[in-house]
């Protein structure tokens, strides 16, 4: 048995995904998920969360203005003289 | 998780350095066009408007123009240039009054539970454990093409407290590296993982709701277990 509790497993979550959790805490969360139906859907859960994230920075607005762009490629080129 | 600095076709960091500083405009056109959409997110993020976030991006790239010969190599390129805007975006964000602080610190609602407590048993047995378990939600991919449920996300990461919104933003939308954002928004690593955990944990219960919600059909997961 582990000594977690979902409580307290639900706080780890983000430190054992950065793989900031020691040996012993990580092999505390390991068996605890193998073991937690509820768990193991939360973890999956903040997992889909962080894609769904990582696929919002692909619909941004476009590029810069072009007069914007045009001033800052001039304001490069003075800087070399 | 992968960094989006090396998925936008430029050089890599040495030879971008210095082709910038031999004055490549080319290069510098590129950089402008790779990394503006993401810079303007993330000041969007910050500073009060649009308008306000298109003059954050134009001024950090005067500010880089102007420093580029004092870059030191200490951070990446990237990492540096975001530290830059999002110091302009601070100032601009002060002038703006739109946040009365524009600190990085987490503060007393960044260290509230990452889900709501009513959702485990107060009391023995099984005290500690899930009331009832989160219902498993459709894979990613199928997510992807829900677009209500990408636009609840993109709304749940505009609404968190400024802290944790830039961080996720940083993070998991931008690419950065935990130690790039460390550098970026000068906070210590502990402070950056607090913030992105109550950040994810916050957007993770209010995209719950969505799921919750009667209207929608459930997972086959679910539907398999309810016979």
């Amino acid at each position: 048995m582990t000594d977690l509790d979902c409580n307290e497993l639900v706080e780890l979550v983000t430190a054992y995904l950065e793989g900031g959790l020691d040996d012993a805490e990580t092999r505390q969360v390991e068996e605890h998920l193998a073991g937690c139906t509820g768990c193991t859907a939360y973890v999956e859960q903040i997992r889909t969360t962080i894609a769904g994230a990582q696929a919002l920075g692909g619909d941004g607005p476009a590029r810069l203005p072009d007069d914007v762009r045009a001033g800052l490629i001039e304001a490069f080129r003075n800087s070399r003289r | 998780m992968s960094s989006a600095a090396a998925s936008d076709g430029l050089p890599h960091e040495e030879a971008l350095v210095a082709l910038l500083r031999e004055g490549d405009e080319a290069t510098f056109a590129a950089l402008l066009d790779a990394w503006s959409p993401s810079m303007f997110r993330v000041a969007r993020s910050i500073v009060a408007t649009p308008e306000s976030a298109r003059d954050t991006v134009q001024e950090t790239w005067l500010a880089v123009v102007g420093a580029l010969a004092s870059f030191e190599g200490r951070s990446s390129l990237r990492t540096w240039v975001f530290r830059i805007l999002v110091n302009t975006a601070r100032s601009r964000a002060r002038i703006d009054a739109r946040e009365t602080t524009t600190s990085f610190v987490p503060e007393t609602e960044d260290f509230a539970p990452a889900v709501d407590p009513s959702r485990f048993r107060a009391a023995e047995p099984w005290r500690g454990h899930w009331v009832s378990f989160p219902t498993p939600w459709p894979v990613p991919e199928d997510l992807a093409l829900d677009r209500e449920w990408v636009a609840r996300l993109a709304e749940a990461v505009e609404e968190l407290p400024p802290r944790q919104r830039a961080v996720i933003l940083l993070r998991d939308v931008e690419g950065h590296t935990s130690q790039d954002v460390c550098q970026i928004l000068d906070v210590t690593p502990t402070n950056q993982r607090v913030l992105l955990h109550r950040a994810r944990a916050s957007v993770r219960a209010r995209l719950e709701e969505y799921f919750g919600a009667d209207d929608h059909p459930e997972t086959p997961d679910a539907a398999r277990s309810n016979p």
